[in-house]
């Protein structure tokens, strides 16, 4: 049945955590078998009044059937929180109308048995939020502190409290509260003495348990470092023996390599796709793979990518493969400087340069190539070159205050 | 950048904690300079540095046990006259900003060719700073005039002049200290002033650009 909903192959039967109304078991269901909410709910209601079958079924499902993990649909609003509360509620009147409606109603019993009852869901419901704590902790202890636990402790001692009193109530109202005291007085002092005594076990299976917690999470990290090296470095040096007798392979082969790593160290967030930096960089990267030509780039200041600079972009690739074409030099330098007002990229190598009095032809098609495109986003750009002295590209662009490119 | 053959070569100590890097040093500079000593670690540094007194320690920023950073803070107030280099393949602002601000008189990365290295620890010796263009970036990047200053600012170390920031430009875009000054039309005399004087507002500024941006910079 579940096979026929589609696009989803093999469905699990889970507890709903964002919107319950008592532990999200019916709303579960519901997504289960692909029927409405509210049905369940009636059905689980219907049945509860033959000799309380419902809230049994209920129970049962609440223990059974694990909790899905947060997030999976709408995020929980606080009247998912309150109509929660609303829930539980309405299940202990419930409990109550079938204690009075069998016969095993006694009015003395029933207010501390109810007080017991409240406490009891409290730390039930509890056990559920922890287990969701516990994920959202796993994922955010990598980035941060965990999330506050405060009242969720105050929560367990509330519902603990309100236990022993239903239970000190109950003891009271049936005058076995002096025999009690004996029975407890006894308790105590063995708990306390097996406390005591098994102390230090529980003490080193907590450090234990922590310590294996730990050891997981750095085996996790061993484990991705590894991937990476194995992936980058380990390949790109099996390469490099593979082709030693080619020093422009080994080098192109090294120098991919060492970006990348480094790019993974350093820049991790860095995206070409939307940040300026990011996309001066990409374009030397790509320059330097397909013409042989590194470019050390340097940068201040960075802004969110827009279509003119863009056209920025294409125009700093077009100097950096014009200077590996043609300037002859091993290697060339990018800088580019984002201000509030504009934006400026330098593109220079060392190489052969050229007489601009005497612009040979290709080199005449590449600047007012140059010229033409920063002109059409607003911008200038500039060649200068001596024979001999290498190239310097300059490109500015003048920004709108406050907003993009013109 | 060439080194005059009359000068005395000066006196180098090399720390760095890859053996095959130090000898590397020392083949490519070798001649150019006289390299008195190596070390591997922080402790055998400072012992070393200690007993030879160099004119320049080209120091690696990063080593297992402190980095050039914990050399520095050992040595600084104790031998004012030995120069540190630092030198390294890291990129991290952190790194950078925070050697040079322990002391360090400037900052290369190990990809320098052999002469330009010989060039800037001559450079170093004779009291000038050095600023690759990478550490000019960096420091366009923290002295960036846009944000706010705080209340207590010290113009005189918080802000470049227009000139100084020119200079570091020239630098950002791979001029060497010549062409600087052949492109501003000032002596490469003034350059050397120039970045010295930025290098002392980096080491002595407490704008805290310098910190938050660092910060900034990690997040991006």
């Amino acid at each position: 049945m579940a096979d026929a909903v589609a696009g989803v192959a093999h469905r699990r039967l889970y507890r709903d955590p964002d919107r319950p109304l008592v532990a999200g078991v019916a709303a579960g269901l519901a997504a289960h078998l692909g029927v409405d909410v509210v049905l369940v709910r009636v059905a689980f209601v219907a049945l509860a009044a033959l000799q309380g079958a419902g809230l049994l079924m209920y129970a049962a499902f609440w223990v059974l059937v694990p909790q899905a993990s947060v997030g999976t649909s709408a995020p929980r609003s606080r009247w998912g929180r309150s109509s929660q509360l609303v829930g539980l509620g309405a299940l202990a009147f419930g409990v109550l109308a079938v204690a009075v409606a069998t016969g095993s109603w006694h009015g003395s019993a029933a207010l501390p048995l109810v007080v017991a009852a409240a406490g009891i869901g409290l730390i039930w419901r509890q056990a559920d939020e922890s287990l969701r704590l516990r994920w959202l902790g796993l994922s955010r202890r990598l980035i941060g502190p965990g999330p506050a636990t405060g009242a969720a402790a105050a929560r367990l001692v509330g519902g603990g409290a309100l236990v022993l009193a239903g239970m000190a109530a109950f003891l009271a109202t049936h005058d076995a509260l002096a025999a009690a005291r004996q029975g407890i007085l006894a308790t105590v002092v063995v708990v306390s003495g097996l406390a005591l005594v098994s102390a230090p076990l529980w003490w080193r299976l907590w450090r234990e348990l922590n310590e294996e917690r730990r050891e997981r999470i750095r085996s996790e990290e061993r484990t991705e470092l590894a991937t990476r090296v194995h992936d980058s470095v380990l390949q790109t040096l099996t390469l490099i023996q593979r082709h030693a007798a080619d020093p422009h392979q080994v080098q192109r082969l090294a120098r991919s390599s060492e970006r990348e790593l480094r790019s993974w160290l350093y820049h991790p967030a860095a995206d070409a796709d939307r940040q300026f930096g990011a996309a001066v960089e990409a374009a030397a990267v790509e320059v330097e793979e397909v013409y042989g030509m590194p470019f050390e780039v340097v940068g201040v200041g960075d802004r969110p990518l827009d279509e003119s600079l863009r056209t920025v972009i294409l125009a700093a690739r077009e100097a950096m493969v014009n200077a590996a074409k043609s300037s002859g030099a091993a290697s060339g330098a990018v800088f580019y400087e984002v201000e509030p007002e504009r934006v400026t990229v330098y593109v220079r190598d060392r190489g052969a340069g050229f007489d601009p009095a005497v612009v040979p032809h290709d080199r005449y098609g590449i600047r007012e190539s140059l010229v033409g495109r920063m002109a059409r986003a607003g911008g200038t750009a500039v060649l200068r070159s001596a024979q001999g002295e290498g190239t310097e590209v300059a490109l500015a662009l003048p920004l709108r205050p406050g907003g993009g490119g013109t | 950048m060439t080194v005059g053959a009359d000068a005395p070569r000066p006196r180098v100590v090399v720390v760095d904690d890859h053996r095959l890097f130090r000898a590397g040093v020392r083949a490519e500079i070798g001649a150019l300079v006289e390299v008195v000593g190596e070390a591997a670690d922080v402790r055998s540094a400072v012992a070393l540095i200690r007993q030879t007194v160099p004119d320049v320690v080209l120091l690696d920023v990063h080593m297992p046990d402190g980095g050039g950073q914990a050399v520095l803070a050992a040595l600084r107030a104790e031998l004012p006259r030995v120069r540190f280099l630092a030198l390294s393949v890291s990129d991290t602002v952190d790194d950078v900003i925070g050697v040079v601000r322990a002391g360090a008189r400037g900052y290369v990365t190990k990809t320098i060719s052999g002469p330009d290295l010989a060039a800037a620890v001559r450079r170093v010796a004779d009291g000038d700073a050095v600023f690759s263009p990478r550490l000019a970036g960096f420091v366009l990047d923290a002295f960036a005039e846009s944000g706010p200053l705080p209340p207590a600012a010290d113009p005189e170390l918080d802000l470049l002049s227009q000139r100084e920031r020119e200079v570091l430009r020239l630098i950002a875009r791979g001029y060497a200290y010549k062409e600087v000054a052949r492109e501003l039309v000032i002596s490469i005399k003034t350059v050397e002033t120039h970045v010295s004087a930025v290098l002392r507002k980096l080491q002595l500024s407490n704008r805290h650009e310098l910190t938050r941006w660092a910060t900034d910079r990690r997040l991006v």
